[in-house]
């Protein structure tokens, strides 16, 4: 086993634990050989508080707080903290099947208010269970909330169950915005599923108006005591109160830096190295014959897309920049876009590997995410590497990154809202590009071919991934390669 | 030494182009690049100095030639001795006409700054608190082509003021001849001259199209209109993070490692017998600090989770704090570099913050691996982080301003403990050895190293050119391409820093790639 023990540990002071390092992630930690738990050591994660954050949204329907709420839980979870957004909206619709019109909403529509507010609880009571038994961190709860006793109730839920509360608001007047926000995400909603478009914005509209009355936004006074972030006309302004810790920070910044105009981000590969075509893995290669052809092809693909101010960012490898350098324009190299490091594997064959690091081979097949080559990296270091990344491509609008496999399941993972243990196995193969456009609450993605044959690195999880398997079980599923 | 360029065979070579860009690359990156003014607001006694340097610090730390200008220096150069608030009234037109006056001089510096000397952003740190004073400098900004960006600072707590007064007016020239009280006194009725006249930035009317963040009571709230690009981004994050609770920050290295014994660089090996000892000592010392709620932070690195062991509190480890990634010399000492990699070696000597070892890193890379570490740092209160040489140096570069260049020489001894103690504008530094002998692991600047006349970047390919085959990575064929010569160091500023974002931006070769 790749435990490696501390034997030479003779200290005077009797306390000090032996360490050993997890054979998996290749963390140092105590052992445990007397039982006692290890509570002394964690590892550096976003959330160090003990306390879980419950995030409120405010606002008037139509202001993107859904869109809000999504974008940011996928981000969390990206970054690892386990986040769950609770829409009230969607409560609302188990409890009352089918929804007539926009009088339910009426504040006089006693009970409308009835069903509105126990759909209200209900959600909290799932927010309760989430952060408390299920080991979530941070929970979304994603509602109008627009007035100070709806908050005031929940800011009483919080205290009692020990979570911290930031409200994030989204203000705006801008009637193209509002009535864009309508046609992309309301039109479609199951409330409107018999309407045509005219009689859907038209109920959409007095809904609206049915909160406004009683509407009472987030005051730098009266509330000065809570922590908010009001968001005004889709970020133009931004007033932040009382931010308390990291996470809320971190979200502050988030917010501050994503944005709605529309754009595309191109997503693929270096061209087809010369390593790729004998099976090694890592290293800092040249394009092969056929890379350099999908270079060219690249090219040709970019200039038919016909792009504003397309940006074009690769990684401080060869490959990329030689694929990049095809295209003529202006590019900017990241090392953080650089491929996993493989450590002692680096430029090995999957067979070389499975000669010389057998248990290393099936523990990376038991948890891929979490799995780092010994003096290398794993996908979850690399998704810390990343994040500066993923900032600045919410900053920008259009687009190209040219990089690497396994950095490229990464960001694909984050834009399209992938799990921890589907991120390794996504396929992302050489020469196609994938283009992803941000639409309603989510991702379009379209994938683009560009004919140019090459070899296929992708190695799927094997049935057996225990570490006493056979060399045959182990490379079953390794692509072919020279 | 300097010339590792091969030349001649590689013709159709991709990287031979590169070669080409390099020379156009400054000016397309100065192109690209956003040349920013900040502009500080506020009445006096606001933060607004202690903003400008602390920002400016973190700029050129993250490799953002910054640079401060102060109008009330310019004012003490022009108006040798002070006497008294009176200069500061409005209707004291002498002393307006060179207040004003010493503003354009520092906007002409600003200027210079900015377009000759390869400045990115500039602090025009001054009052600035009325209209006609923002609109001047609004248009200097649209003449000279520079993004405008506003930092108000807005406090009326009058302990946080008389606090500010106490730390850095009270001592300083202008009160030299006083004694507390008066200068005190004085100054409150200087900041009375300003409050007349002062037209705090408007988000709702006036001042509507402005890029600016209102940081009102230290931080309590932030308003934050109009972010234009990347790096007014990255200072509102500053900004936001940043606080000024009394608090000390601990820097040490692990104990003394059994590969320090051996001079080997790297590795991840265990404590030595003093080194356990070290961490013995240690434990005792963060007891007698008596410290209320001490943050512990340790690297992923064996050596240095062992000396957190010893202090029986919890502590947090995080991998960016592991030590710089010597690449192929892993675990080599420094005789054995010279003579495996004799050209590497020399390299490194020539110019220690952007040399990247051959698979590995640079200082530079530390810098940026570092960042959130800082950010973090920023937002904590008392904190000990035991990590290791080449990253204390890097935090520390952070904390006492050291320039890229002074950087990799700092002296940091192993089982010695820095306290940081951040007072006025910058940071006190307390040197505590706990007295259990270690090897010394500090290489000085050689004397004899001249420095050539380009640096050489190196990306992640590996081209020593009289090495044996290394144990570690066996290279393959195709890799030895010629290691690009490519630009000064202050192009390289340029370059690292980036227009928006931490990448190195390369243009177009002017003929096709591929023939």
């Amino acid at each position: 086993m790749n435990v490696t023990e501390d034997s030479t540990e003779q200290c005077g002071n009797s306390l000090t634990r032996e360490l050993t390092q997890n054979p998996l992630k290749k963390i140092w930690v105590p052992s445990s050989t007397n039982g006692l738990p290890e509570r002394h050591i964690s590892q550096r994660k976003v959330c160090m508080t003990n306390c879980p954050t419950l995030i409120v949204t405010v606002g008037l329907p139509a202001r993107g707080k859904t869109y809000i709420s999504k974008k940011l839980t996928r981000y969390l979870n990206w970054i690892d903290v386990p986040t769950k957004e609770f829409n009230v909206g969607q409560y609302r619709r188990e409890c009352v099947k089918i929804y007539k019109s926009f009088e339910f909403f009426q504040p006089d529509n006693e009970e409308g208010l009835k069903i509105r507010k126990q759909c209200a609880l209900a959600a909290l009571n799932d927010v309760r269970q989430f952060l408390t038994d299920e080991g979530g961190q941070v929970a979304v709860f994603d509602a109008t909330n627009t007035t100070r006793e709806r908050r005031e109730t929940i800011i009483r839920f919080a205290e009692q169950n020990g979570f911290k509360v930031f409200f994030v608001e989204s203000v705006c007047e801008d009637p193209d915005v509002i009535a864009e926000n309508i046609v992309q995400v309301k039109l479609g909603s199951p409330d409107y599923i018999h309407c045509n478009t005219e009689e859907a914005v038209a109920d959409f509209m007095k809904r609206i108006k049915c909160y406004e009355n009683s509407y009472q936004p987030l005051d730098e006074e009266l509330d000065r005591d809570l922590s908010f972030i009001k968001i005004i006309d889709v970020g133009r302004r931004y007033l932040v109160n009382r931010v308390q810790d990291h996470i809320q920070s971190r979200i502050v910044y988030y917010l501050m830096n994503i944005h709605i105009t529309p754009r595309s981000i191109y997503l693929c590969r270096h061209g087809e190295s010369d390593l790729n075509i004998k099976g090694r893995i890592g290293g800092d290669s040249g394009l092969s014959a056929r890379g350099k052809e999908f270079a060219k092809a690249l090219r040709q693909f970019i200039q038919s897309q016909n792009i504003r101010d397309l940006k074009v960012w690769t990684s401080q490898m060869k490959r990329t920049i030689q694929t990049a350098e095809a295209l003529g324009v202006p590019y900017e190299q990241w090392k953080a876009l650089n491929e996993i490091d493989a450590g002692v594997c680096e430029e090995l064959m999957y067979e070389e590997i499975q000669q010389r690091y057998p248990q290393e081979f099936a523990l990376r097949d038991q948890d891929k995410y979490r799995y780092r080559y010994p003096k290398g990296e794993s996908y979850e270091d690399l998704v810390q590497r990343l994040e500066p990344v993923i900032m600045e491509l919410e900053r920008q609008e259009n687009v190209l990154v040219i990089c690497h496999q396994a950095v490229m399941r990464c960001l694909l993972a984050y834009f399209l809202d992938k799990t921890a243990e589907e991120l390794p196995y996504l396929k992302c193969t050489l020469h196609t590009v994938l283009k992803l456009t941000p639409m309603a609450y989510g991702c379009k993605v379209e994938s683009v071919c560009l004919n140019v044959d090459a070899v296929n690195t992708h190695r799927d999880r094997p049935s057996n991934v225990n570490v006493l398997r056979t060399t045959e079980d182990a490379l079953q599923t390794v692509p072919p390669h020279l | 030494i300097a010339c590792l360029c091969e030349k001649g065979n590689k013709q159709n070579d991709l990287f031979s182009d590169i070669q080409n860009l390099q020379m156009s690359s400054k000016i397309l990156v100065g192109k690209c690049s956003n040349l920013t003014l900040i502009v500080m607001v506020g009445l006096p006694a606001r933060g607004k100095t202690y903003i400008s340097r602390k920002l400016t610090r973190y700029l050129n730390w993250i490799g953002i030639p910054t640079k401060v200008f102060n109008v009330g220096e310019y004012r003490r150069e022009a108006v040798k001795h002070y006497s008294a608030y009176d200069f500061f009234k409005s209707d004291n037109e002498d002393a307006v006409k060179i207040r004003q006056q010493c503003a354009l001089a520092a906007l002409r510096d600003v200027k210079n700054y900015l377009t000759e000397e390869e400045g990115q952003v500039a602090v025009f740190d001054a009052t600035n608190t009325t209209r006609e004073r923002r609109d001047m400098i609004l248009e200097f900004g649209a003449e000279n082509g520079f993004e405008i960006f506003f930092i108000e600072s807005v406090c009326d707590d009058p302990n946080v003021i008389a606090c500010n007064i106490l730390e850095v007016k009270v001592s300083c020239p202008d009160y030299q001849d006083c004694n507390k009280t008066d200068a005190m006194d004085d100054f409150k009725k200087r900041i009375e001259c300003y409050r007349m006249n002062y037209q705090p930035l408007d988000p709702d009317q006036y001042d509507k199209n402005l890029s600016f963040i209102k940081v009102i009571d230290v931080g309590r709230r932030f308003l934050v209109n109009r972010i234009q690009d990347h790096i007014q981004s990255r200072i509102v994050y500053y900004l936001m993070n940043i606080h000024v609770q009394p608090r000390s920050i601990y820097l040490c290295r692990h104990g003394e490692s059994q590969q320090n014994m051996q001079g080997r660089l790297g590795g991840d090996s265990g404590l030595s017998t003093r080194g356990r000892k070290f961490a013995g000592a240690l434990a005792e010392f963060v007891e007698e600090q008596n410290l209320k709620d001490l943050k512990v932070w340790t690297s992923q690195m064996r050596r240095s989770i062992q000396t957190a062991e010893a202090l029986n509190v919890p502590y947090e480890q995080w991998k960016a704090l592991n030590e710089i990634d010597a690449g192929l010399c892993e675990e080599m000492t420094y005789e054995d570099v010279r003579e495996r990699f004799p050209e590497e070696f020399a390299l490194r000597d020539q110019d220690k913050y952007y040399y990247r070892y051959p698979s590995g890193e640079s200082y530079q890379d530390l810098v940026q691996r570092v960042e959130p570490v800082i950010m973090e740092m920023e937002r904590q209160e008392n904190v000990l982080v035991i990590c290791h040489q080449a990253v204390m140096r890097c935090l520390l570069a952070y904390f006492l301003d050291k320039s890229a260049d002074e950087m990799p020489y700092l002296k940091c001894p192993l089982h010695t403990v820095l306290k940081l103690t951040p007072v006025a504008y910058g940071c006190k530094v307390e040197s505590i050895s706990l007295n259990v002998d270690a090897v010394n692991t500090h290489r000085d600047r050689p004397e004899e190293v001249k420095r050539g006349p380009s640096i050489l970047i190196r990306r992640n390919s590996v081209t020593p050119l009289t090495s044996p085959e290394p144990n570690k990575k066996p290279r393959m064929e195709g890799l030895d391409d010629p290691i690009i010569r490519e630009v000064t160091p202050a192009q390289l500023t340029l370059c690292s820093a980036s227009h928006t974002t931490l990448g190195c931006l390369i243009c177009p070769a002017l003929s096709s790639c591929f023939s």
